[in-house]
């Protein structure tokens, strides 16, 4: 089937057999090896893409049905040159350690601080529970999360000098 | 765990859904959010030959809140549920409930209806669609009709549905302002299948004693169970310490739940119990 | 002018971030090539059988299929898995064939290798494979092992694979007249090491210049190319293994399992690449297994809690075969139960005994995890019954700085002996204590708060590391003045990228970003190079490095000295950049070599280094639910000396954060004819974010290793190792009241509540 929606701001047009799910899409004809697969039965997040803003399991989704869809992947969160304010917290907290489950956790992240960048720990961590890391315990990540929420608030009117 | 192969529809009118799986013979499936079948399909365990995409009808979207109750149209997504404040008052014990659900990328694509349809005991909407007496409308090939709650669960993963037809809506009933209630569950993990939870709701009568009490089992049988001797307890008294301790007892009492690798029956029927008595205390308080 | 050894012991963010957090690491699965075939194994759903059948002829006529492999494909012998550590005779009749030939003997044992255009052929071929199995009784546990009933090796004629022994002094004098003695038994349960990323292998036979390329190499490449190659007929040098970017290892990771052979000879068997991706089921039932172990032990003390002695016997679950490292934990636990403690008089004997499971092997802590729950939670039984304050009972048995190096028990067969090489393990016993206010918070012990009951405990280890032999480093003083450097070490996410880096650029005296970069694991690399395991990755690689750097300074010495006209020993090399001569003249570093200077160091260890310390925790228990939360945690470790605080700091609280799996939710559970019911990530449970918050890591530099130019030890396993024992006995301190004496893991909330329920009636008698 052919099937046409738009990848990190890209359109693209890809021909896939209806049980391809979109993360081997993305991944094997698509070439955006970023996001990864932990498990393929929804539980890890290592998969975890934006579908229409919303944070997804993109092992469970159909590539067919992202047609007409505007999918960003953790390499559409991503520059050239710099890293962004959520990766720089990443890296300065130690976020990271084999980088498996990091673009679930991006993605993820980006989507709740977008959405709410005034979460509490309680909140990220509920959020995060359902991205698995085996190699950090969690605690850098949660705290580099919290660390990023500056850089998704509106920014202020600066006040009157006095 | 690539999937089985399957040919895909994704139809724009609910004839032609209900006309496609009625084709099927049976090996078509309706996929909803996918949430709960994918996996099944990742595994194996299920193998359809077509799959009924719903995601483009639009009788299947939508949270309509009325005099008559909360209808939730079978597409509505966790999320939706979530993020609609009129619920806060509408339905308190349904939101509490969606709180549990899964996790947050699940409850962005999860549905209502999916997960009805899918009915696993240890799920949240099928308690809350048991404890609260919902109406289930569906569309098949024979046409229209409501299925009870009561009626509709059968058994682990097991419903009242022909493989033709499709859950348009689920209908909750009005629910008072005044009305008390409790929603406790215990999973290994925050956001596991429970190792069970109780959803209770009562009205109180003007001497303060309960009345019209309900009294839903999640987790501890093979399908979500109304228990009628806890909720004979609760009927006609008021709800102290006293009561709930006769509640909690009674709970335990009306329970053989299953052992498995996560817990023993022994373990999960004194859970119900605690859970019964938590709900019944924040539901007195 | 820079400062020299500024680098090591700075936090430095890591290098290895900038392409994960992109998303552009490059794993395995993430490699492809041209015209690749896809693999997937059938595997056995049968425990234990014989194979009368196996018809591929429905699975042959699939379109997209390519062929099927069967034990008769692979020649006359198999090929078995070698065992790499600890290789005794008596391990011999218990190697896994890399495909089952005659028998399958676990669940999950390979029976056919299919190949196809696409994994989703391969994988609808595995569903039309037809295979007849004669069932065999099924050998569940070691109390059937044991009896030799069914056996899986008929002509060897038992289910024992060995027997250890851990000796030192003279247990049964000691036994005879103590004054005290307690008898218990405990339990461990499966579980495993569960990296995020499962495996896969990508292998390419260029037919033409007869040479094999692997991808998907992880921690012990060189032992599995010299196996490979032996396995496959060739001379090592025309195999190269590569490692790419690997998502965790834990121990589990980089072994040699079967399919390390499979794959590699479809790619000659093909003459196409081939290209093997594990499942995460698949994962479960065929990745070492670990930590199932039992004991009966029994501790002799005098009245003032001096300990005695300690003796008695252990039981570890092997699993189906003996692979390669699947003696490790066993030995480890008879060795390593006296811990961080004085115990002069040592008898324990483990039992390796096989059953029908998947094979097992080591796991981050390996025996140490089981060892240290059963000794602490001996202890705290103990302090209660001698009337003796658990810390002070603790203090009192801690091996003392003044008694290094201090030798523990000797085990047999494979004489290996063993000695606690520096430390004050009473000062991170302190210190531990310290941190989470013990001495405020234990007046919570045991007392009721809104429904749970508070506990605390502490308990103190010891880790292992730096094991030998050997490990090369080669550095590469580039034309463009950067160095690259080469190292037999193996990443496995631990951020060796950066601290290499770290070490490298302090010797060679040059800021970091002069390091062009680190390549590790694969054996291009170095020449003989060992790999990744037991902690020894900065003391031996980065030994290694600063061997090669001194080298190499000596190589740009001498090749500057040409240039100069004056001695090597009178080149001084500036800020890494130039040579300066007696005289002042200078030549610069860039363009000294128009293809670079190289220099290959090594490093040679024979002894163990030990990092030690302890974990605290404060945990409130709800009695009805059995749910225990995790209020506080401690720990503390001291390292010897610190190359990345930030990244040590990071292994410590994953490694705290796995034990702390293992101890309340990690179970591998089987049933009695040998079926593995943990089946998906939805059964087996590993810590979420949400589980466990409250955990705290320090890290110390008091006691440097003595036996390497670092003084570093090795460390990332120590936050595993207590984290078992300490739970158990923080769930026992606080639901004392209902005499709750917990013998066994995980601490699961059903357990626990069945624990309260007999204590209560025990109470009630």
């Amino acid at each position: 089937m052919s099937v046409r929606f738009e990848v990190n701001g890209k359109p693209v047009a890809v021909t896939v057999e209806p049980r391809t799910t979109l993360a081997d899409c993305l991944r094997h004809q698509l070439r955006l090896t970023g996001t990864h697969l932990g498990c393929e039965h929804g539980v890890c997040g290592a998969c975890t893409v934006l579908v229409d803003g919303a944070a997804v399991r993109s092992c469970l989704m159909l590539a067919v049905q992202a047609e007409g869809a505007k999918i960003v992947t953790v390499e559409g969160l991503s520059e050239d040159r710099d890293l962004t304010p959520l990766q720089k917290s990443f890296r300065k907290h130690h976020a990271l350690q084999c980088g498996f489950c990091t673009p679930g956790m991006i993605t993820t992240a980006h989507a709740l601080l977008s959405e709410e960048p005034d979460c509490d720990a309680a909140r990220v961590r509920e959020v995060l529970s359902g991205n698995l890391c085996r190699c950090t315990g969690y605690i850098s990540i949660v705290e580099a999360v919290l660390d990023a929420r500056a850089a998704y608030k509106p920014k202020e009117r600066a006040r009157d000098r006095a | 765990m690539k999937l089985p192969p399957f040919e895909y529809a994704c139809p724009t009118t609910l004839p032609e859904a209900v006309q496609l799986l009625a084709a099927g013979d049976g090996e078509a499936k309706a996929l909803a959010g996918g949430q709960s079948l994918v996996p099944m399909l990742a595994f194996r365990l299920a193998q359809p030959k077509l799959l009924v995409d719903l995601r483009k009808l639009a009788d299947l979207r939508g949270i309509r809140i009325s005099e008559k109750g909360v209808a939730l149209g079978a597409m509505v997504r966790w999320r939706e549920i979530e993020d609609d404040a009129r619920l806060d008052t509408a339905h308190p014990l349904l939101k509490a409930a969606v709180a549990h659900v899964a996790h947050y990328q699940i409850r962005n694509r999860g549905t209502v209806g999916g997960s009805m349809a899918h009915a696993d005991p240890a799920a949240e909407m099928p308690g809350i669609a048991m404890t609260c007496d919902a109406e289930i409308a569906v569309v098949g090939k024979s046409g229209a009709r409501v299925i009870q709650a009561a009626d509709f669960f059968q058994g682990p993963l097991t419903t009242a549905l022909t493989p033709d037809e499709i859950i348009v809506e689920i209908r909750l009933p009005h629910w008072p302002a005044s009305r008390r209630w409790g929603f406790e569950e215990f999973a290994r993990r925050r956001g596991d299948f429970a190792l069970g939870a109780a959803a209770v709701f009562y009205d109180q009568h003007q001497s303060g004693k309960a009345t019209n009490a309900h009294v839903g089992a999640i987790g501890v049988a093979d399908r979500p169970l109304r228990l009628d001797a806890v909720e004979a307890v609760i009927n006609g008294q008021r709800v102290d310490e006293a009561t709930i301790a006769k509640a909690e007892a009674a709970a335990s009492a009306s329970v053989d739940p299953q052992s498995d690798i996560h817990a023993s029956g022994a373990y999960r029927r004194a859970l119900i119990g605690t859970l019964v008595e938590r709900a019944l205390k924040r539901a007195a308080a | 002018m820079r400062t020299v050894n500024s680098l090591i012991g700075s936090p430095i963010e890591r290098v290895e971030d900038l392409r994960f957090l992109r998303g552009r690491g490059q794993y395995v699965d993430d490699v492809t090539r041209e015209g690749l075939l896809h693999a997937a194994i059938l595997r056995s759903s049968v425990a234990h059988g014989r194979i009368r059948s196996i018809d591929t002829s429905v699975a042959l006529a699939l379109p997209g299929v390519h062929s099927v492999i069967t034990a008769k494909d692979i020649g006359n012998r198999v090929p078995r898995v070698p065992m790499r550590l600890q290789p005794l005779p008596d391990f011999e009749p218990f190697g896994q064939p890399v495909i089952a030939e005659t028998k399958v003997r676990y669940v999950g044992e390979a029976l056919a290798l299919v190949l196809a255009d696409s994994p989703a052929i391969a994988e609808d071929a595995l569903g039309v494979i037809e295979v007849d199995i004669e069932p065999l009784p099924a050998v569940p546990d070691r109390h059937a092992s044991a009896k030799n009933e069914s056996l899986l090796f008929e002509d060897v004629g038992r289910n024992l694979a060995i027997k250890f022994r851990a000796l030192r002094g003279d247990a049964a004098a000691a036994f005879q007249d103590a004054p005290y003695v307690r008898r218990e038994s405990f339990r461990v349960q499966r579980h495993f090491a569960l990296p995020m990323e499962p495996r896969g292998l990508l292998a390419e036979w260029d037919a033409a210049r007869g040479r094999l390329t692997v991808n998907g190499g992880a921690k012990v490449l060189f032992f599995n190319r010299r196996t490979l190659a032996r396995q496959m007929g060739l001379p090592e040098s025309a195999i190269e293994i590569l490692e790419n970017d690997v998502g965790g290892g834990f121990g589990a990771r980089g072994e040699f399992y079967p399919e390390d052979f499979l794959i590699p000879f479809a790619a000659r068997f093909t003459g196409r690449p081939v290209k093997w991706t594990e499942d995460r089921r698949e994962h479960l039932m065929t990745v070492n297994h670990a930590r199932e172990a039992e004991c009966d032990i029994e501790i002799a003390c005098r009245r003032d809690g001096t300990v005695l002695g300690l003796r008695g016997h252990a039981y570890v679950d092997v699993g189906a075969y003996m692979r390669t490292n699947g003696a490790v934990s066993a030995r480890n636990i008879a060795q390593f139960m006296s811990g961080p403690y004085r115990i002069p008089n040592i008898d324990i004997d483990v039992a390796l005994l096989l059953t029908n499971k998947t094979p097992v092997g080591t796991y981050r802590g390996p025996g140490r995890f089981e060892t240290d729950f059963f000794r602490e939670r001996l202890f705290d039984m103990v302090a209660q019954d001698v009337g003796l304050d658990r810390v002070e009972f603790r203090r009192r048995n801690l091996v003392s700085h003044r008694e290094m190096p201090y030798a523990i028990a000797t085990i047999t067969p494979y004489e290996s002996k063993d000695e606690l090489d520096s430390g004050d393990y009473h000062s991170t016993l302190d210190r531990c204590l310290e941190e989470i206010g013990w001495a405020e918070k234990s007046k919570l012990a045991g007392k009721l708060i809104d429904g749970r009951c508070h506990g605390l405990a502490v308990g103190c280890f010891i880790e292992g590391g730096a094991a030998g032999p050997k490990e090369s480093a080669r550095i590469v003083l580039e034309p463009d003045g950067r160095y690259t450097v080469y190292v037999g070490s193996s990443g496995i996410g631990q951020g060796l990228e950066t601290a290499f880096a770290q070490i490298a650029a302090d010797a060679l005296e040059i800021p970091m970003d002069r390091i062009r970069g680190v390549f590790h694991g694969s054996t291009s690399y170095v020449s003989d190079g060992y790999g990744a395991y037991h902690s020894r990755s900065v003391v031996m690689g980065g030994s290694a490095i600063l061997d090669a750097a001194s080298k190499l300074r000596e190589a740009i010495r001498a090749r500057a000295a040409d240039q100069l006209g004056c001695p090597a020993s009178e080149v001084q090399i500036v800020e890494g950049s130039k040579a300066v001569g007696p005289r002042g003249a200078s030549v610069s570093l860039t363009g000294l070599s128009t293809d670079g200077i190289a220099a290959e160091g090594a490093f040679l260890n024979k002894k163990h280094t030990y990092t030690y310390g302890a974990h605290a925790t404060h945990v409130a228990v709800d009695p009805k639910l059995g749910h225990v939360e995790l209020l506080d945690y401690v720990v503390v470790e001291d390292c010897g000396r610190m190359i990345n605080p930030l990244t040590l700091r990071g292994q410590a609280i994953g490694s705290v954060v796995q034990g702390l799996g293992g101890a309340v939710m990690e179970h591998l559970a089987y049933d009695e004819q040998g079926q593995l019911l943990t089946g998906s990530l939805a059964d087996y449970l590993i810590p979420t974010a949400s589980d466990f918050p409250n955990i705290r890591a320090v890290v110390l530099e008091n006691h440097p290793s003595p036996i390497n130019p670092l003084g570093a030890k090795g460390a990332g396993e120590g936050g595993i190792i207590a984290a078992g024992g300490v739970m158990a006995n923080a769930v026992a301190n606080a639901l004392g009241a209902f005499r709750v004496e917990p013998r066994q893991l995980p601490l699961t909330p059903a357990y626990i509540w069945e624990l309260v329920q007999a204590g209560s009636r025990r109470a009630a008698e």
